[in-house]
């Protein structure tokens, strides 16, 4: 029997995972229950700052259904051991000790104080209401200037500071290019502006959650996380349990977006308080108590200096920034800034690069990885820089790009940051978007608009975008101080009957790994792509992996599957050889079969499976399975790349912004699966584009966060967002065997810029030259007024030149 | 208090504490785990079902309002194996991602098609507006419920729903309402 020829990859494949997610059988963690399952609930502080005078659970104790009510010196000694941070960026980074729950002070409003255990979550929510804490209230930080000022409150006290770490890079010290004060006297312009990401909320749509059960062997912990492998082993150093009587399953996961890549103090918690009372139980999160305390992302200021001859010729960049950390570090919340310190360069070839982050503490909600992390920060900066840039020296801002982007015959380059790109073609992608977009249309009816003086004016935006996807290579990692790997494991296992099963480290929450890893080894092995199954996010299925952030999966965690079948080729083609009796080399696999060369003698894979199993006439010492495990450990990271534009329609009445049309060309290499390719792109630029005009997490002077539910966090809806024009060009990646390059945040990174260009583009001739986000009608009609950058504080620094505007979210 | 509720033809009688949310109703004691909790400020649409034919969002109805009613849910929707035109062209059109906003997109969508047969792009995001999707950037949701008009005739969606809840309802020998 042979198997499918046409091959899979590059088909738009309609989702296996959808089965079960469109009839509503799917299994998310809240919907798992256990014979005897308690349900915790965790009572969290009012305050951002205070000592905590005393706690007195016993009135809690009373309540009807309640179990026990724990507070930190009760899951002592497991509350001593800090909850984990895998990313000491620079040697003398300060970390203080987070706990489970707070013992002796709490340093933002909704840290944990005390948990209770009760028979329903009702009950367990209830009995909060009877725990009487003291606190005595300190000074709030908030605000990254306020907190690095000279006579700045302390968040935490010992640390003696409230920076974190500082962080630099220099392309003349790390000879990857000139200094930047060399270049800097050549310059004919030099431009600087300072901006600002506001704090943005990653909003998965389910909650997090997790049901830990103590009555096995093993301690099995279910949670709705992107990290169950990360969270095994982090979870086992954390409370000293021993990592192989644990179990994490991550089943269905309703989005992460980076929000779900954390060790939470509550599963530390549901993991002790599980084993103290013998019973399993649940913990499911509140959607407020989401939105305050499952991290937050961005949060940064940048100060950004550009250098650049009259001509367009750019000379150097200058990116000095400052990162809100929150009130403690996150498991990778110190990288994020670094992340992105690498792609601050883009698509351009200048000579210099200057690089600096200041993380620092405040009593925030902690920050870390969000769609994107630190790259979206970067590209922002380069990407509104390069259109002030253009204004400045009259140039189309398009035309500026062009001149300073590496051009198609120049790859491989490697960058002023040291990366070596290995393919590109930023033309192709250009014209492309370009001509569906009709560039120069919108230009002439911009033109006419503002001479014709309408009240709604036009503007055209651009990002011209790459990034780092594939995070691996662990020996990059390495050299960034990261405290483990970024190589992704697979496994193939041939049953007897010729179906196939993938086991995948890289386990899914949304992308569609199931569709596409069967595509993948459906072409590898010729197998008909029904005849696959994928299994991931159970650490015993699954016993290694890196799991799923930063565009990864495919292009380290595929292309292991890619190498698990070359192997499992490789065994098939001895007993092949050994039953057909010939010699390996005269054998050729296509489509599923071996044939010898110049006959019609031919097997199946799937008949050699069967071979192998019943095990009656194999080579001498062939061990009788055509499984087969790799590790892929790529070289590089690839790099995705396009050309968004974006055209944007300003009432200059009420400065209300209505995006007309958005076209995007991505060159995301080979897809494996256009349809899952398209949808990763509209997601991301819905994403994106509400950092643009919608999402901020705000903090008022006490700390509290504002916008703590989804009637003040504004999560766009379908009546929000506009069409998009999607489209490819396809320019492989030459470092690994499928030539993709990744997608998961590119529509992310690429499409904030491109909306605020837009908006910016349509409000210059009123002066305007940045808008802070997101850019509420208010801010945009304030800077139609005032002629300048519209604060985040508007009233009292109205109008405020730059550099005069703190960026705490209106928190001073 | 005493409440009787038919989901997806199965009758169900139990006893509820009055404050119980439907939502929580369906979930926690009916075992119809398929509806879920995106927010707790009626804001998400992730609970939306069809009480007495009608869409609404699970989470601000209590349990006690629903005595006596029919309530469909995602879990009902799919007949004999056959998927409900709207669930195929969710799939057809890759209009989900991690799924969890789904089922109540699923079910809003199905209602919204009852008032309007023939929704253009607007009228689908409008209709949709109660329903927060954090994966899929709503193009090929919205791609979807147009498509999904396109294979049912005018009102046939819902009408084949009460139909078959019927049928199924009088197989476990239970009369309709
Ligand atoms: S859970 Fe009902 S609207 Fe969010
Ligand atoms: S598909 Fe994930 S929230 Fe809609």
């Amino acid at each position: 029997m042979t198997a499918t020829i046409e091959p899979e990859v590059g088909k738009s494949r309609r989702r296996k995972e959808d089965e079960r997610l469109i009839t509503g059988r799917t299994r998310w963690t809240d919907n798992l229950t256990l014979p005897g399952m308690l349900h915790l609930a965790v009572l969290r502080s009012p305050h951002a700052h205070a000592k905590i005078v005393s706690v007195d659970t016993s009135a809690a104790k009373d309540q009807a259904g309640v179990v026990a009510v724990y507070t930190a010196t009760d899951l002592d000694p497991a509350s001593e051991v800090g909850m984990p941070c895998a990313w000491p960026i620079t040697p003398d980074m300060k970390s203080p000790r987070r706990p489970m729950l707070a013992a002796t002070q709490v340093n933002f409003a909704g840290e944990g104080v005390a948990v209770v255990a009760a028979r329903t979550a009702a009950e367990a929510h209830d009995a909060l209401e009877y725990i009487d804490v003291e606190y005595e209230e300190l000074p709030v930080v908030l605000g990254l200037e306020t907190a690095l000022a000279e006579d700045a409150t302390l968040v935490h006290e010992e640390l003696g500071t409230n920076t974190s770490a500082v962080w630099v890079f220099d392309s003349g010290e790390a000879g990857t290019g000139a200094s930047f004060a060399e270049t800097a006297g050549d310059a004919e312009v030099t431009l600087t502006r300072r901006f600002r990401q506001q704090r943005l909320v990653p909003a998965f749509m389910e909650p997090r959650a997790c049901v830990v059960d103590p009555t096995g062997t093993q301690l099995t912990m279910w949670s709705s996380t992107q990290i169950p492998h990360i969270l095994k082993t982090m979870a086992a150093l954390t409370l000293g349990l021993p990592e192989h009587k644990v179990r994490v399953i991550a089943p269905d996961v309703g989005g992460g977006f980076g929000g779900k890549i954390a060790v939470l103090p509550e599963e530390t918690m549901a993991l002790v308080v599980a084993q103290k009372l013998g019973k399993p139980v649940k913990w499911n999160e509140t959607r407020s108590e989401s939105l305050l305390t499952a991290h937050h992302g961005r949060d940064q200021i940048q100060d950004i200096t550009i250098t650049a001859k009259r001509d367009g010729t750019v000379l150097g960049l200058k990116a000095d920034l400052k990162a809100d950390m929150g009130a403690y570090l996150g498991l990778v919340g110190p990288g994020v800034p670094i992340l992105g310190a690498f792609m601050f360069n883009a698509i351009y070839k200048f000579p210099a690069y200057h690089f600096a982050c200041t993380n620092v503490f405040t009593n925030t909600t902690l920050t870390d990885a969000y769609r994107g992390a630190g790259r979206p920060e970067a590209t922002f900066a380069i990407e509104r820089i390069m259109d002030e840039l253009a204004a400045e020296l009259g140039m189309d801002p398009l035309e500026l790009r062009e001149k300073n982007w590496i051009k198609h015959e120049e790859f491989p380059f490697t960058t002023v940051c040291g990366l070596t790109y290995d393919s590109g073609n930023y033309e192709a992608a250009t014209e492309k978007a370009k001509q569906l977009f009709d560039y120069d249309g919108l230009r002439r009816e911009q033109a006419e608009r503002r001479a014709s003086g309408d009240p709604i004016q036009l503007g055209i935006g651009i990002s011209t975008f790459t990034e780092m996807c594939g995070l691996a290579p662990s020996r990059v990692l390495g050299s960034l101080d990261y405290g483990a790997g970024g190589w992704e494991h697979a496994a193939i296992r041939v049953l007897p009957t010729g179906k196939v099963e993938v086991v995948t480290g890289a386990s899914a929450h949304g992308q569609g790994h199931e569709t596409a890893w069967s595509q993948i080894v459906a072409d590898q092995l010729g197998v008909p792509f029904e005849d696959i199954e994928i299994l991931h996010g159970d650490t015993q299925s699954s016993h290694k992996g890196m799991d799923t952030y930063g565009s990864r999966s495919l292009v380290v965690g595929g292309i292991a599957v890619v190498k698990a079948a070359e192997k499992v080729i490789a065994k098939a083609k001895t007993v092949a050889a050994h039953l057909m009796e010939c010699a390996e080399d005269d054998l050729e696999f296509t489509g599923g079969s071996f044939g010898v060369k110049g006959t019609d003698k031919a097997t199946s894979i799937q008949d050699i499976a069967f071979a192998v199993f019943s095990s009656h006439n194999l080579p001498d010492g062939f061990e009788p399975t055509l499984d087969s495990e790799a590790t892929f450990d790529p070289e590089n990271f690839s790099f995705p790349h396009g050309t968004h534009l974006c055209a944007a329609e300003v009432d200059t009445e009420t400065g209300r912004i209505t995006l007309r049309s958005y076209v995007c060309v991505d060159d995301v290499g080979v897809a494996v699966n256009p349809l899952i390719v398209e949808g990763q792109v509209h997601g991301g630029l819905a994403q994106g584009i509400a950092q643009a005009l919608f999402e901020e997490a705000v903090f008022d002077e006490s700390g509290t966060l504002t916008t703590g539910t989804f009637a003040d966090y504004l999560l766009p809806s379908a009546a929000d967002l506009p069409s998009f024009t999607t489209d490819r060009t396809e320019t492989p990646s030459t470092t690994n065997p499928l030539g993709a390059k990744g997608v998961g945040e590119a529509g992310t990174i690429a499409s904030t810029p491109a909306v605020v260009n837009a908006v910016v583009d349509a409000l210059r001739h009123f002066g305007v030259t940045d808008i802070e986000m997101p850019m509420t009608p208010m801010r945009v009609w304030h800077a139609i007024q005032h002629g300048t950058k519209a604060a985040g504080d508007i009233g009292s620094e109205a109008g405020g030149g730059l550099g005069s505007i703190d960026a705490s979210g209106g928190a001073q | 208090m005493r409440i009787t509720v038919t989901v997806d033809g199965t009758k169900y009688s139990d006893e509820v504490e009055p404050r119980t949310l439907l939502v929580h109703h369906l979930r926690e004691r009916l075992g119809k785990v398929g509806t879920v909790v995106g927010c707790d400020t009626s804001n998400c649409g992730a609970c939306t079902v069809h009480l007495d034919g009608h869409s609404v969002k699970s989470c601000s109805v209590l349990a006690v309002q629903a005595d006596g009613c029919e309530i469909t849910t995602i879990e009902g929707l799919a007949r004999e194996g056959k998927l409900h035109p709207v669930q195929q062209a969710f799939h057809d059109n890759h209009a989900l991602q991690c799924g969890f906003c789904t089922p109540g997109m699923i079910m809003q969508s199905i209602d919204l098609l009852a008032d309007n047969p023939d929704p253009d792009e607007k009228a689908v995001r409008e209709g949709l507006e109660g329903n927060l999707c954090r994966c899929t950037g709503y193009q090929n949701i919205v791609r979807a419920v147009r498509d999904a008009a396109h294979h049912m005739r005018p009102g046939a969606g819902p009408e084949a729903e009460r139909m078959s809840s019927q049928e199924s309802a009088s197989h476990v020998g239970i009369g309709g309402e």
